[in-house]
């Protein structure tokens, strides 16, 4: 299936520099860790070859109409009875956009991380495992059936859990490792799950085959797709972190910054949203479950950006804002919007990327002061800083450019993307489920008015205000160095500009806002990619609205959620800056509602008491029961003519044990002959 | 050259791996003794070399076997490629134990040459064992296995643990041993005969499939199987033999030994008592179901990292008994590939478990583990890639392994059994990684923890073969795959108790 217009360029060497760069920062952490430059060369070098192979990728598609997706078979990987699943990646739109991001979101984060690990003694592990997860993240993205995509997503969990746990010698950090490990496997049993029904009921694991054969053979809105779907999106949750399953993200922030930034902002938890949206198809047939999706995403949007609302580690708050984003994306392909959904995506790597290393760049001064003095406090509570702008001006200018992008001020880059969304959720109100959409579209709304006001909060208890981190630390610090601030306006850049890609006709027809150039291209370069998808949905769903549930079309509501986020930053800003905060060791516990929210709604402590003591004594229970006690206690005290009978054996031994085992095996064959014989 | 086993000499060579090996054997006991004379002291390696010559050369004799055609299904000796595919198995298993051992000996200060012509008589007993479609030749291999296996288990006499476990695993093995032989006779007694070939006319052809002494014969036969491969609730010695077993033996015993087990198992059921699936298909499923839920939750509150390993092997039978509960040519062959794949990483990990062990294998906690990975970068390394395996990540041959048997089990519709591996396997990546974890995420407690625990280049070899295995299945596992299938094809098609079976 070679397209008469284009050939992918080098494909698999863009996946395989960053597993090349693994390799020589992995023998360098092993045999010469002292060697720091050969790391510093080879870490970010690989990924800025694979960002220039795919640039040149990506331009060989642009003036090319490619229908379909071109897959290459490299070799038959698991040739297994009638399923024949080959080493094979596939390049379409999605790919290649999704690829983009990764590999320069990475190459730009890589650079960062030069400065921000450089004194770190585990400087070459580091960008091994980063090189590694950059490796899994681009199998998944451009795998050409499940299996491959498969690898990816266990590969990424993998390293996650690597870099969560980077700092190892502390406790809590370790721990936080454990818990996105183990939630992120019971997302991976959902995908397994899914991939084994797909199998059995298709006959194929191939993307290219599944869909072709979907349509015909899954019924529209039957039983098994639906199961399907769930299924994989029981996966997506685990791995982007939705309601049950986001609890481990917040936690994941104990990694240092930059992998917060790469991995547990612009990427890996993505890629539940790109799984959805590659898996279109499917979904489409399963209206049931895009409801659960559009709904588990505005329920997970609106719930974080209540915990955000409350949260004082500077760091948390972003990763409660990552969970919310990451639901303004399950809306959007849940309400069918595949496109629009990769969209913010796209425009959430960038801002939030930036926003994290901004955080990084704050408690990276913040650290070095109390570091110099000697003071115990905590370097991550905003509680402890205030009034950092005269200090870190750059930092300051960037973060509030992230802030103004994330809480949807045009002309901004989320405001494109999260405005459509919503509208996106407005439109589909029609049919059997409207009132569903109608109520998801009212939480977006409700979301994004908290989200402009938590990150005013965040920015004004930075940089705002008075200074609380005491006057002798504040001589000690300082501006972040070029390496690291040159990422940062890359990406400010891109924060601000990002956006207008995709930029739809109706607010080019605003008066004051409409001025920029109006293209739809984020769409158009995904038509092709999601039309199977959306031949499904069309005729099914009938005719979008053209009118929000309240009245008024598109382009007046994204007046409106312009102005919303214009009042609540300028209007929180104010509020906010009257509120008197102390440092963090001399604040009282917050009480009332705003412990709960402080609290994160106590589901950590409902996980606890409800599934994790469980498990773990049903555990020990089982051990004790099958290897320890049963035998022992009931079953010979039970029946002491047996104790007798094999007490030859033990009086030799002295163990008492042997009996017992013996006993077992007399049991277990008299039940397997009752079995077999009845 | 087509056999007909009308005389002795057919045999003779129908028998050629088992015979240069048997033979062999002798000649190293032989010149472990001359060599030593009346000098107590270490085994020359010239020992070792030899050893291993005459596995390469039972491998050999093995290749050739594929020349051979018989003219009867029937024969004692089966001539298929399923025999010749688990003969390679154990020779390899055979091959790694004698690189993982000599180090053990020299770290234990153990002069025991006799170790070798144990092993190559315990490999024998294994080829036997899954070659043999005559149930008194499988009862006397299992035997000979089985012998020369205990006597392994115990051969630190000055380790009390490794005395007490020889003990242990020898009266619960005659014990189980006892019940095997019943079923046979029980089968003799309701078939009249102990052919497999044959057993499987009479039930089919004959219908004697309801009567109640061969049903009871094969339920017993299952509880001597099921105790060979330690599936629960037959495994209860597993942990305490293990434990307490030198860890190479260990190995030894959770791979090579177990894999001849299921593959006399397989050769058994699916020769013998394919007409009776619908008795011993529900059992199966049973077995399987337990064997993988009990051995996993049980494992993952194992604070001992050998006894973790024991119960994963128990763990690991669970996976190839839902192989066997498929009951196809697709099945078999996911059994054969994951066999390979398991000897090679189970030994692997064992043996890792005896160096971080030191002297006297001491060190068995997770703690021993911390910071390793830094101190010993190569057993590490392999360690992690063991430990993935075992747990069936991507890119490993763990992983490709389980997919096999998933597949094969849902292309028998057994879609619930698929899910419960999927679930415990999720659940098994606790445990292992917590080994891995250890290895990497934590310091070692002195700077000198790791003084001692010394690698031999035998042993290294040994390692990172086993480990670069584990990885080339996971990525280029397609060659196994095919020959595996090919293999098992040759035991589905052996004598159809409906169709075939009626010529001779």
């Amino acid at each position: 299936m070679e397209h008469a217009g284009f050939r992918p360029v080098l494909l698999g060497l863009i996946v395989l520099l960053p597993l090349a760069g693994f390799v020589i920062n992995g023998a360098v952490a092993l045999l010469a860790p002292a060697r720091k430059r050969i790391v510093t060369w080879a870490g970010p070098g690989v990924l800025a070859l694979a960002f220039a192979l795919a640039l040149v990728n990506f331009f060989g598609m642009l003036g090319v109409e490619l229908e379909q997706a071109i897959v290459r078979d490299y070799w038959s990987w698991m040739p297994v009875g009638n399923l024949e699943v080959a080493a094979a990646l596939q390049l379409d739109q999605l790919s290649m956009l999704m690829t983009l991001i990764v590999t320069g979101v990475s190459f730009v984060i890589h650079v960062y991380s030069v400065g921000y690990m450089g004194d770190d003694p585990g400087y070459a592990r580091y960008f091994a495992y980063l090189n590694l997860f950059v490796f899994f993240m681009l199998v998944l993205v451009l795998g050409a059936n499940f299996p491959v995509m498969f690898v990816g997503w266990e590969g990424v969990g993998l390293c996650s859990y690597l870099l969560i746990g980077f700092w190892f010698r502390d406790r809590e950090k370790a721990d936080a490792g454990k818990k996105a490990f183990i939630v992120n496997r019971i997302g991976d049993l959902g995908f397994m799950v899914a991939m084994l029904l797909l199998f059995t009921n298709l006959g194929s694991l191939d993307f290219e085959e599944v869909f072709r054969a979907a349509p015909a053979t899954l019924a529209y809105g039957g039983a098994l797709v639906t199961t399907i779907t769930l299924f994989l999106f029981l996966g997506a949750t685990g791995k982007s972190a939705q309601i049950p399953l986001y609890i481990w993200l917040p936690d994941a922030m104990a990694g240092p910054t930059p992998v917060s930034a790469l991995i547990h902002a612009a990427t890996m938890v993505t890629a539940g949203v790109y799984m959805v949206a590659r898996t279109g198809v499917l979904f489409a047939l399963a209206p049931v479950s895009m409801i659960v999706v559009a709904g588990i995403g505005a329920l997970t949007a609106l719930f974080a950006a209540t915990i955000g609302l409350a949260q004082y580690d500077i760091k948390k708050v972003l990763a409660y804002s990552t969970v919310s984003q990451l639901g303004y994306m399950f809306l959007a392909v849940g309400v069918g919007a595949f496109g629009t959904g990769m969209f913010h995506l796209m425009t959430h790597a960038f801002f939030k990327a930036l926003l994290f290393r901004g955080s990084g760049a704050v408690i990276h001064a913040v650290h070095g002061a109390f570091h110099h003095t000697h003071k115990e406090w905590d370097p991550q509570d905003m509680r402890n800083m205030g009034g950092l702008r005269h200090y870190l001006p750059l930092t300051w200018i960037v973060m509030w450019i992230g802030t103004l992008a994330i809480s949807g001020v045009w002309p901004f880059a989320g405001f494109f993307s999260k405005d459509e969304i919503i509208w996106q959720a407005a439109a589909r109100a029609v049919g059997p489920f409207a009132p569903w959409f109608t109520a998801f579209w009212a939480m977006a709304i409700a979301a994004a008015v908290l989200t402009a006001f938590y990150m005013t909060r965040l920015m004004i208890m930075t940089f705002h205000g008075e200074i609380r981190c005491g006057a002798a630390e504040c001589t000690h610090l300082h501006e972040v160095p070029a390496v690291m601030s040159l990422p940062l306006v890359v990406l400010a850049g891109l924060s601000t500009v990002g956006g207008w890609v995709n930029m739809p006709h109706a607010i080019a027809e605003l008066p004051v806002l409409g001025w920029l150039p109006s293209a739809e291209w984020i769409h158009a370069w995904l038509e092709p990619a999601v039309r199977p998808a959306e031949a499904i949905l069309g005729p099914r769903l009938g005719a979008l609205n053209e009118a929000a549930p309240l009245g008024g079309g598109e382009a007046f509501w994204a007046a409106v959620a312009f102005a919303l986020a214009v009042v609540v930053i300028g209007v929180g800003s104010s509020v906010v800056l009257r509120w008197k905060y102390r440092p963090a060791l001399e604040s009282l516990e917050p009480v009332g509602l705003k412990k709960v929210l402080y609290r994160k709604w106590y589901v950590d402590e409902a996980y606890e008491t409800l599934i994790v003591r469980p498990v773990v004594a049903t555990s020990r229970a089982l051990w004790r029961l099958v290897d320890e006690a049963l035998i022992d206690n009931v079953l010979v005290n039970g029946a002491g003519y047996t104790s007798r009978a094999f007490g030859w054996a033990g009086s030799r031994l002295q163990t008492g044990q042997l009996n017992t085992y013996a006993f077992a095996v007399v049991l277990g064959a008299l039940i397997l002959l009752g079995f077999m014989l009845l | 050259m087509i056999l007909d086993f009308a005389s002795g000499l057919s045999y003779l060579w129908a028998l050629l791996p088992e015979v240069v090996l048997s033979l062999w054997a002798m000649l190293v006991l032989l010149v472990d003794v001359f060599q030593k004379g009346e000098r107590s002291e270490a085994s020359r390696p010239i020992v070792t070399w030899l050893t291993l010559i005459g596995i390469v050369g039972a491998a050999a004799a093995n290749a050739w076997l594929l020349t051979l055609e018989e003219t009867t299904p029937t024969g004692m000796i089966a001539l298929d490629e399923f025999r010749v595919f688990a003969n390679f198995l154990f020779l390899l298993a055979g091959a790694l134990f004698v690189l993982i051992s000599t180090r053990y000996l020299e770290q234990e200060h153990l002069r025991l040459g006799e170790l070798y012509a144990l092993v190559l008589l315990a490999t024998v007993g294994m080829m036997l064992f899954a070659g043999s479609r005559d149930l008194i030749v499988i009862f006397l291999a299992l035997e000979l296995m089985s012998v020369a296996v205990y006597v392994l288990t115990g051969v630190n006499r000055r380790d009390r643990r490794s005395a007490e476990a020889a003990l242990k695993y020898f009266l619960l093995g005659a014990f189980s041993s006892a019940f095997f032989l019943f079923g046979v006779a029980l089968l003799y007694g309701g078939a009249g005969t102990v052919n497999l070939a044959l057993l499987a006319r009479s039930i089919g052809v004959d219908g004697l499939g309801a009567n109640a002494l061969i049903v009871a014969g094969m339920a017993l036969l299952a509880v001597g199987f099921g105790f060979k491969v330690a599936a629960v609730p037959f495994h209860m010695w597993t942990p305490d033999a293990y434990e307490g077993a030198p860890a190479p033996i260990t190995g030894f015993m959770a791979a090579a030994v177990k894999a001849a087990a299921f593959a006399a198992f397989l050769r058994v059921f699916l020769t013998a008592f394919p007409g009776l699936y619908e008795r011993w298909d529900d059992l199966v499923i049973w077995l399987a179901a337990l064997t993988m839920v009990a051995a996993n939750l049980v494992a993952v509150v194992q604070g001992n990292v050998k006894r973790m390993l024991a119960y994963s092997s128990v763990a690991h039978a669970g996976y190839l008994l839902v192989a066997l509960a498929a009951a196809s040519s697709l099945g078999a062959a996911s059994y054969l590939f994951y066999l390979v794949v398991y000897t090679l990483m189970t030994i692997g990990a064992f043996a890792v478990v005896f160096v971080v062990g030191r002297r006297g294998e001491e060190r068995l906690d997770l703690d021993a583990y911390s910071g390793l990975g830094w101190e010993r970068p190569l057993l590490g390394v392999v360690m992690t890639i063991f430990l993935l395996s075992l747990a069936g990540f991507p890119l490993t041959g763990g992983f490709i392994g389980k997919v096999f048997i998933l597949q094969a089990a849902v292309a028998k519709g057994l879609v619930k059994l698929a899910v419960v591996l999927v679930l415990t396997s999720l659940v098994s990546y606790w445990y292992y990684l917590r080994v891995a974890w250890y290895m990497w995420f934590r310091e070692a407690p002195t700077p000198e923890a790791a003084a001692g625990v010394v690698a031999s280049p035998s042993l290294r070899f040994a390692l990172v073969m086993a480990a670069a295995l584990v990885i080339l299945l996971g990525v280029f596992p397609g060659q196994l795959l095919e020959l595996a299938e090919r293999s098992a094809a040759a035991l589905a098609q052996a004598p159809s108790p409906f169709l075939g079976a009626g010529g001779n």
